[in-house]
């Protein structure tokens, strides 16, 4: 503190910031970049360890034996659903409760904003059906929860047999301190969201359910199962939730626990883990899989039926069964006993998860990187905002060295708060008509053009995102007569701490999302004046935006999971990704679409409007 | 009366034949049918046994007359098999009359979904005035614990349970007594108390002893004094609420250090009688257990001049065949309890087993071995059940190989779910750690008949109800409670409590709902297990309930036409108490560990660092110009 207030000492301190800024930020945002890098590289990573004393000391025996009678089941139930052509809610309820539970329907019906290509679904009815075990000598407070959805086709119908073997294996066990509720959803997340509501008494999309009648209490765990063929030769689990949550990191070492203990092969992301971490291969590897946990968790879409679960507090994963056409194969026995040992454990559990991490990246099931290792990374890209608003801060404040000009340069200093306030406000108008438009005006767009509801809405939002380019920075002209240099300084003073803010926010809540916004956006905060080459920087600012972000995340993200496309699909994908993101919007809340919308754009906005002030 | 039956033994069931007795109090006695003829022409060998029942046959028909009345005063006593006054009075009136008197039985019921219901009552009556009398130092049969805690507490009723487990409605029906998950205690005392508070607080703690639980955590913060719902089940008329408290502790676990307590109040203690089948590892090995102990002031015969006091201890236990049995349905008493019976209680005056075979009239249900030839019928919660019974004092119904084990073998699979006249569910609706809403649900299922509810909601302090947002509604329309009784919460004092009276229309579900905040504790008020929640207890739902035997319109079967045409009033409803499921709660915690330390430090170094920075940033420098000194002044 003696250092800045002693004035001398403070003035050179300041004078060092400005001068060196640009090789500072230019440093912190390399550091930042290979920080982030080095956050897959084995050695700076720390390895898992179960936290949860319930579930790490006591040891379980999982003697589940009925695998092939669950997958015969599973034929049961597939050969039910075809006759039936959907849910076939009776034959479940009638299995149940042959099986010895409590069972409950629920039908919902919801009608999209605008058709779902993808799953080829308007106007969804249907009915969830779910049945209780009830643990003895217990009050009815706590519950666990197995789910799998009922899909169309020939999807699923191993998990729901597997389930059903689960329940009759566990109705004659006597160490259940928890009630299990078993759940078969139909319409995969459309259905769980219709459950959790009700179960919890909730309507924050809008949707219609029936009320549900049985319940276990508080659910402290869930599992949602994939398994779409007989031959399973690994399982792969899935944590990615809604709005970038994760599950507690005890559910992930609990489930790597078990994969090792009865040696299944178990993945993240679908990479294998690799011993050969100091190659550059196994290092590529490791990368890999942490950018694309990166990149789905930054989507901020639920990645499974579990990933709405996180919103109520409730520990939740996926475990999908994958078939790889390797050699060694897992039978549905053992996938049945890890299943066990997991609801074991889970049921051993005094308190809720919450010894472990809620914050992390896996570079690898036994890896992980903490949120106290990751932080600085997006810590040192966010302290170029905050360097850059020093500058400009100095910049302003300092008196101009010639005095015959201050009096004029004093009108100047003061721009007045509706130079700053204009553009604003028309940028966060020009936010809301992005946001509000593309759902509102789908029946007009499909009027007057020869597209489909989705592509109207996709191609709306696209049109309004283009319009606002032009928009605001000849409105503001106009409003508030010539823009003066002090103007745009205090204008981008504002919108640098702006963005800092908001991309301070959005790393703490989705740290994937804000990083990969810090990654584009803080060189456009960084760089951009009016007296930039006009059309390099008109187009390097574009090529930052929030949009063309979306654009290359596709591309990546295909690159990652190694199915590269060409920039026609990928074309194809961008706009379903659009559409599939303001459906997760309406559907399940995600809040990703209102804060590119409502908040980045807006602000990204803003550095535009700096470029082309005059 | 008398039914007459020759089993597969014949000379060792005459006596049993004719000692038939049937306890009712209704007036229906279903004689066996085709089975008594082959009985009449084994000779009697005992004439005085033959006179002996006689007697006694007079003795039952008295009783049952009795009953009638008694059942009639306390309608709202749960359902109670034997007869409150003593049949002693009415008949053995030149007898010297017994202070103390001592009965046992087991109710064994095939429930509906495939268990085993078994409930246990032991009841000790003793005339006696605890009040009155200065000091009562000779003790009989009743325990000498209790009686020291009704005299020295001036305890005038006491009812108190420990539940492991929550009794499934909708599976089980009604039980015969209801007691909430965790552990129960109401307690109404005498009008002389001055410093009820003070008496109730000792009161729990010296229980908490007795019983070996943790009652001496009931304190202001979950007592409430309920102005309607829990009103005496003896004799007497205070119905002052002051006197009454009431608390539950639903976190409470029930297990064998609370047995044990349990069974050395009774006078056999388990040397002997139904007290031998109460081995904890098999009790503990079930769906649901529960036991209680209730003490009243009952009337000393019919007239109700002396009163005695009548302790009645209670044991209820599900057991889940379907886990222990593997799938085969067949139940025995060595299977449920590992032992068998050889004697009564040589103390009990009474001592019997009851099995309900109310849905087995033909034994086209199951079987059940060794037959017994007593037939027994009441009303039990509005609905009419046929007992066999097993009575212990009697040595025939050992058999000759001295021991019973009474064994039942299923024909029929599990059934569908039921649906209860009343049953009541509870559940938090909401998510997020700040705000919430208590959604109860009230399900009237009768066709065609509307009956009032008393609920009861005691909510914890740290739960902050919004009595403003409190809805009640049925079949989408507002029901407007005529009876609200609510007491706000004090902060760490006394808990929420409300009351209301509902009207729950025919075949419809009543939903009362309120909204609450969270409250944030203090640090040292959080349990040492924060993230597992905080438990709210059951709420209680009292009501007389139309019964089923009033809905049967075909139930003047076997009844003289003159005796039906008008409902008669103490069977067209019985009184129920239902409890709902207790609510496990999460607040906002703060994160007990390494970070939360890091956290409270970091807080401190920047409380630290902000002073002088605001410090900085709130000055303006400036360079001053050294000035001449003061020696340069002229």
């Amino acid at each position: 503190m003696g250092l800045l207030s002693d004035p001398n000492r403070r003035r050179a301190l300041i004078n060092l910031l400005t001068r060196l800024n640009a090789p500072i930020c230019v440093v912190c945002y390399m550091a930042g970049f290979a920080c982030f890098m080095g956050l897959s590289f084995e050695p700076f990573t720390l390895r898992t360890y179960m936290s949860e004393n319930a579930m790490g000391s006591t040891m379980v025996e999982e003697r589940f034996p009925a695998g092939e009678r669950a997958l015969a089941t599973g034929r049961e139930f597939a050969a039910h659903k075809k006759k039936i052509g959907g849910m076939p809610v009776d034959w479940l309820v009638k299995t149940m409760q042959a099986r010895g539970l409590e069972v409950f329907t629920q039908s919902f019906s919801r009608t999209l904003p605008f058709p779902d290509e993808n799953k080829e679904r308007y106007m969804v009815k249907g009915t969830n059906v779910y049945g209780i075990l009830r643990a003895p000598r217990a009050p009815r407070t706590e519950a666990l929860v197995l789910s799998a959805s009922c899909s169309p086709g020939d999807e699923n119908n191993q998990a729901v047999g597997l389930l059903l073997g689960l329940a009759q294996y566990f109705r004659n066990q006597i160490y259940f301190a928890k009630d299990l509720i078993f759940l078969v959803n139909e319409h995969d997340l459309i259905g769980m969201q219709a459950w959790l509501e009700g179960y919890h008494h909730t309507n924050t999309t809008g949707m219609d359910w029936t009320p549900l009648h049985g319940r276990g209490g508080s659910i402290q765990a869930a599992l949602s199962l994939e398994l779409n063929s007989h031959v399973v030769t690994s399982l792969d689990l899935v944590l990615e939730g809604l709005n970038g949550q994760l599950p507690n990191l005890d559910l992930a070492n609990l489930f790597y626990a078990f994969c090792q203990k009865l040696s299944v092969l178990c993945t993240i992301e679908g990479k294998l883990q690799r011993n050969d971490w100091d190659s550059v291969s196994g290092y590529s590897q490791a990368v890999q899989t942490m950018m694309l946990m990166v990149m789905k968790q930054a989507s901020g879409r639920p990645w499974g039926d579990h990933g709405l679960f996180l919103r109520y507090h409730i520990e939740a994963a996926t475990i999908k069964g994958i078939n790889s056409f390797r050699q060694d194969k897992t039978d549905a026995t053992t996938i049945g006993r890890l299943l066990e040992g997991m609801y074991r454990k889970l049921n051993n559990l005094l308190e809720r998860l919450h010894q472990s991490y809620f914050f992390y990246l896996m570079p690898s099931l036994s890896n992980f990187v903490s949120i106290g290792y990751y932080m600085p990374a997006f810590g040192l890209l966010a302290v170029i905002l905050l360097l850059r608003a020093l500058d400009l801060w100095v910049q302003l404040v300092t008196p101009p060295p010639r005095n015959e000009e201050r009096v004029n340069d004093i009108a100047q200093s003061c721009p007045g708060v509706l130079s700053i306030l204009i553009p604003l406000v028309i940028s966060h108008l020009t936010g809301v008509a992005l946001y509000m438009l593309p759902v509102r005006f789908q029946e007009m767009a499909v009027e007057h053009f020869p597209v489909s509801e989705t592509e109207a809405v996709v191609l709306t939002a696209i049109a309004v995102y283009t319009a606002g380019l032009a928009l605001p920075h000849n409105t503001h002209r106009l409003l508030s007569g010539e823009g003066t240099e002090q103007g745009w300084r205090v204008l981008k003073l504002v919108a640098v701490l702006y963005l800092a803010v908001l991309l301070g926010c959005t790393a703490l809540i989705n740290f994937s999302l804000g990083f990969i916004l810090a990654l584009t956006l803080v060189p456009v905060a960084a760089f951009v004046t009016p007296h930039v080459p006009k059309v390099l920087s008109a187009f390097a600012l574009v090529f930052l935006s929030p949009a063309c972000t979306l654009l290359f995340s596709v591309f990546f993200y295909q690159e990652l999971q190694e199915m590269p496309v060409s920039f026609q699909d990928g074309w194809i994908l961008y706009l379903s990704v659009i559409s599939q993101g303001i459906l997760d919007h309406y559907l399940y809340g995600s809040l990703v679409y209102p804060l590119i919308a409502l908040l980045v754009y807006p602000c990204w906005l803003l550095f535009w409007n700096i470029l082309f002030w005059k | 009366m008398a039914a007459h039956r020759c089993g597969f033994l014949p000379p060792l069931f005459i006596l049993c034949a004719l000692s038939v007795l049937t306890v009712t109090w209704t007036q229906e006695t279903i004689p066996l049918g085709s089975h008594r003829a082959a009985a009449a022409d084994s000779k009697p060998t005992d004439t005085k046994s033959v006179a002996q029942t006689t007697e006694q046959l007079a003795v039952e028909q008295r009783q049952w007359e009795a009953t009638e009345v008694e059942e009639a005063t306390s309608a709202a006593a749960a359902v109670s098999k034997q007869d409150n006054s003593s049949p002693e009075d009415v008949v053995q009136t030149s007898t010297p009359k017994p202070k103390d008197e001592f009965q046992e039985e087991l109710v064994v019921r095939p429930l509906h979904s495939g268990d085993i219901y078994a409930s246990f009552q032991f009841r000790t009556l003793w005339q006696t005035d605890f009040t009155r009398e200065r000091k009562v130092s000779h003790y009989g049969l009743f325990p000498k614990s209790l009686g020291q805690v009704i005299s020295k507490f001036s305890v005038r009723e006491l009812h108190i349970s420990f539940t492991q487990g929550y009794w499934r409605t909708m599976q089980w029906g009604q039980p015969f007594l209801s007691s909430p998950p965790g552990a129960e205690l109401w307690v109404w005392f005498q009008d002389t108390v001055t410093d009820v508070d003070g008496t109730w607080k000792e009161l729990a703690n010296v229980l908490s002893g007795i019983f070996c639980a943790s009652l001496n955590f009931i304190d202001s913060t979950n007592t409430v004094q309920p102005t309607a719902s829990f009103k005496p089940l003896g004799i007497g008329n205070v119905t002052d609420h002051r006197f009454l408290r009431y608390a539950t502790l639903p976190r409470e676990i029930v297990c064998t250090e609370n047995l044990t307590p349990w069974k050395k109040l009774l006078p056999c203690g388990t040397k002997a009688g139904l007290a031998v089948l109460l081995k904890s590892e098999k009790l503990f090995h079930s769906s649901f257990y529960s036991q209680a102990v209730h003490i009243r002031p009952v009337c000393q015969d019919w007239q109700c001049k002396t009163a005695s006091w009548e302790l009645r201890q209670t044991l209820n236990v599900v057991f889940d065949l379907h886990n222990s049995g593997q799938g085969k349905r067949e139940w025995s008493l060595f299977k449920m309890f590992s032992r068998t019976l050889t004697e009564a209680c040589p103390l009990a005056s009474t001592s019997k087993i009851y099995i309900d075979v109310t849905d087995n009239p033909e034994g086209e249900q199951f079987e059940l071995s060794p037959a017994t030839a007593l037939l027994s019928q009441a009303v039990v919660l509005g609905d009419r059940r046929t007992f066999s019974v097993y009575d212990l004092t009697q040595q025939i119904t050992f058999g000759t190989v001295r021991s019973l084990n009474v064994l039942m073998r299923w024909k029929s699979s599990e059934g569908d779910m039921l649906r209860p006249l009343l049953h009541a569910e509870r559940y938090v609706a909401g998510y997020g750690l700040q705000t919430g809403e208590i959604h109860t649900l009230m399900y009237n299922n009768h066709p065609y008949r509307s009956f009032p509810v008393l609920l009861l909601d005691s909510v914890p302090w740290y739960l902050r109800m919004y009595i403003h947002t409190l809805t009640v509604t049925s079949k989408g329309k507002d029901n407007k409670p005529s009876y609200i009784h609510y007491q706000p919460s004090k902060d760490r004092v006394r808990p929420h409590l409300l009351e209301m009276l509902v009207q729950l229309p025919p075949n419809s579900v009543t939903e009362v709902t309120v909204e609450f905040e969270r409250a944030l504790l203090k640090w040292t008020e959080y349990t040492p297990d924060p993230n597992h929640g905080f438990y709210v207890g059951s709420s209680v739902i009292s009501s007389l309930v139309p019964s089923l035997v009033a809905l049967d319109t075909n139930s003047t079967w076997q009844r003289p036409l003159f005796s039906t045409f008008f409902p008669c009033k103490e069977e067209s409803s019985y009184f129920v108490r239902v409890y709902t499921e207790p609510l496990l709660v999460n607040l906002p915690t703060p994160d007990f560990s390494m970070p939360y330390n890091v956290i409270c430090l970091t807080c401190t170094v920047v409380a630290v660092g902000y002073g002088s920075l605001y410090n900085l940033l709130t000055r303006t420098f400036q360079i001053e110009e050294p000035s001449p000194g003061l020696a340069k002044r002229p």
